[in-house]
């Protein structure tokens, strides 16, 4: 008795706080997710209009969510495995016998993800700009037309993804090295024995020991690049044609720009449920393989 | 638990003591507090010394906001009870927070006054600041839209002078074109700034929203008129297809010749003579946004100041408004800003006549209307201008544009339609 009291005492300070700071206003979304709460309803309570489910319906029915939600999974999908893959084959070559100036390569490619997203903006719409931008520059040194970036419909979401993809990859690329040099030793040397080649070796010792990271890796990654908005934001502002218009920046101008915090909650939990079917099933791919 | 109550006793009668004691004590100055945005909130500093020489009893504290973040910062003080005692507000602002209730309504002060009169406003300007027939603000400074224009590629093409009226603009840009060649455009029309595109739909009678903002009136063919405008400079190449994101730097591309007509606000006055080259210097010029027939109107943008319904010091804010509208002191204001003065009086002071730039602002000021006075107005303009790139950008053709567009605003005002009706008997 005594035990569980002292017990629940300590876990009080941190519950209490989950609890007022995430529980309560998780709960208090889900409430607002099924009014009509804005700009009038702030100014007084009568104004307020309890909609059942339509906020949720509306949005099943609009085709500027359907257009968000394609856009954010067209970046979930080229841009997770995109990012995982560089981030494996930087760790890969660091990991390498045969890497020079180890350490300069390693604060190297990581030092993107500490860069403030905002200064990176402004040099890569440079990189990327139709007339002076390096990338038109170098392509037309091969021959190629200029390519309108990030004003091209079809083009502004790969730019994009390749800002995402090169802001990003620098973190799970120290994980995945950190995995590589904790696997032993020993496997190599007796795959060697056994007569195996390099390419051998990394497909039946190195890549089932990274199995547990890379799938942590994998819906960690996936999770956050569904939360697609930084990153249009400072590039695009969504634009052109919508094109780079993600669920979250939809949710962003309801909520925080036109003040629709009904229908921004009900957008909120679609991306909550979506996030979560995805990682699920991410997640039972990944046991099914044993990886997890 | 007697001493909980005890302790809590104790804690109202020291509360009540120190409110009485902060009302009773008229000796102590007041403390003002004004919220400004962006550059205004780093010169008027320089602006209030004589103010409080003149008022002892008042002191001013600023608090800057940045515009980018002024509208959330003052939604969320209005939900935390947090909200200055005056503010400098963005006059379409002034509907959404007069619907909250947040503002002071001014008419009897304004009557008293002998510092502000209303005839001496440009009429424009002035109603942008009555929500349903009250008055809630004071004009600030004046953002109108007009043409910037590169005098020396115009007279290139073969004219000497900024256009007139709508017919004669496309014939300069046409021969600004084919000047230029296919590098270089005529105009630049950003593709993510709604501004541009409303001030050519402000040159009817046409309200853009019917019956009160109850519902939206894009089939207008004032509206129409303008759409066809705007998107013949894209179909024609005159306009590239660009935001301002991927212009980089508009002012440069001015100064390269990019493009020679740029529909843009008085700060930009500032910006070219500081950014353009000396020897540019001469080849910029600003001209009155043309109409379909003749001069145009323009939108009637700009700041007001605005007392807060809840403060405790409405005389002495509207002291510091009385203060900041007095024409010698928006003289100052202008020279250290840019900033145009809402008052004729002002104009007529000899800084401002002088200024050759200037002068077309003080004609179009005569000719500003406003926008429709509701909440959604920022919501609506920003959908128009999305449904414009996707015309421009052949995603909807010109000729559905307005029902589409007045089927997304509708449904927007849906809640202002209940409203309404609600507080009709």
């Amino acid at each position: 008795m005594n035990g569980r009291i002292a017990g629940w005492s300590f876990a009080a300070p941190a519950l209490i706080v989950i609890g007022g700071f995430f529980l309560l206003p998780v709960a208090v979304a889900f409430a607002l997710s099924f009014t009509d709460f804005d700009l009038y309803a702030l100014a007084s309570l009568d104004n307020l209009r309890f909609v059942g489910l339509r906020n949720y319906l509306e949005l099943l029915k609009a085709p500027l969510f359907w257009q968000a939600l394609g856009n954010t999974l067209y970046f979930v999908v080229l841009g997770v495995p995109l990012s995982i893959g560089l981030s494996l084959g930087a760790a890969l070559l660091l990991n390498s016998p045969l890497a020079r100036a180890q350490a300069f390569f390693r604060t190297a490619l990581f030092a993107p993800v500490v860069t403030t997203l905002v200064a990176v903006a402004i040099v890569w719409r440079y990189l990327f700009h139709t007339r002076y931008g390096w990338v038109n520059q170098g392509l037309a040194a091969l021959g190629i037309d200029p390519i309108d970036w990030l004003g091209d419909p079809h083009w502004s979401m790969p730019t994009i993804i390749l800002l995402a993809v090169w802001k990003n990859f620098g973190y799970n690329m120290v994980i995945l090295l950190a995995a590589l040099q904790a696997i032993p030793r020993e496997l190599y040397e007796s795959a060697r024995i056994d007569g195996a080649g390099t390419w051998q070796e990394l497909v039946h010792v190195t890549l089932p020991s990274l199995g547990p990271v890379l799938s942590l890796v994998s819906i960690l990654t996936m999770a956050g690049y569904f939360q697609l908005f930084a990153e249009p934001y400072v590039m695009t502002e969504g634009g052109p044609l919508r094109s780079t218009f993600s669920v979250l920046y939809f949710m962003f101008e309801q909520g925080f720009k036109w003040w629709n915090l009904g229908v921004a909650s009900a957008i909120a939990f679609l991306l909550f449920a979506l996030v979560l079917a995805a990682s699920e099933a991410l997640l039972r791919f990944a046991r099914s393989r044993g990886m997890a | 638990m007697s001493r909980l109550a005890g302790w809590l006793r104790a804690l109202a009668i020291a509360g009540a003591l120190l409110a009485t004691a902060c009302a009773d004590r008229g000796d102590k100055p007041v403390e003002l507090r004004f919220w400004l945005m962006g550059r205004e909130a780093e010169v008027v500093s320089q602006l209030l010394p004589e103010f409080e020489r003149r008022n002892p009893g008042i002191r001013v504290a600023i608090q800057q906001l940045p515009w980018t973040a002024a509208h959330e910062k003052l939604l969320t003080a209005f939900a935390g009870d947090a909200l200055p005692d005056l503010c400098q507000l963005g006059n379409t602002w002034v509907p959404e927070l007069a619907e909250l209730g947040a503002l002071e309504p001014l008419d009897s002060r304004v009557a008293s006054s002998r510092e502000i009169r209303r005839d001496d406003y440009f009429a424009g300007i002035w109603d942008t600041n009555r929500i349903d027939g009250v008055l809630r603000g004071i004009p600030w400074y004046v953002d109108t839209r007009l043409i910037y224009y590169r005098q020396d590629i115009l007279a290139q093409a073969g004219f000497d002078h900024a256009p007139r009226s709508w017919d004669e603009w496309a014939r300069e840009m046409r021969a600004v074109k084919a000047h230029v060649g296919p590098a270089r455009y005529a105009i630049l029309f950003p593709l993510n700034e709604f501004e541009p595109l409303l001030a050519l739909s402000l040159q009817g009678d046409n309200t853009l929203l019917a019956d009160g903002g109850r519902t939206a009136d894009f089939h207008d063919p004032a509206f129409t008129r303008a759409l066809a405008f705007y998107v013949d400079a894209f179909r024609n190449r005159w306009a590239p297809e660009m935001s301002n994101t991927q212009v980089s730097n508009v002012w440069t591309e001015f100064g390269r010749g990019f493009f020679s007509f740029y529909v843009s606000g008085p700060w930009n006055i500032a910006e070219f003579r500081k950014r353009l080259p000396p020897e540019r210097q001469r080849d910029w010029m600003t001209a009155p946004l043309p109409g379909p027939h003749g001069p145009g109107a323009s939108n009637a943008g700009g700041s007001s100041l605005v007392v807060i319904a809840g403060s405790r010091h409405k005389d002495a804010a509207w002291k510091l408004i009385e203060y900041l509208s007095q024409p010698a002191v928006q003289e100052r204001f202008h020279a250290l800003t840019g900033d145009l003065p809402p008052r004729r009086s002002t104009w007529a002071l000899k800084s401002l006549v002088a200024d050759p730039y200037a002068s077309a602002f003080r004609d179009q000021l005569e000719r500003v209307r406003p926008t429709p006075a509701v909440p959604e107005w920022e919501r609506i303009a920003n959908e128009m201008q999305l449904v414009a790139e996707q015309v421009v950008r052949g995603a909807i053709p010109i000729g559905e544009a307005p029902a589409e567009l007045d089927r997304r605003v509708d449904a927007m005002l849906e809640k202002r339609r209940w409203m309404l009706d609600r507080k009709r008997p």
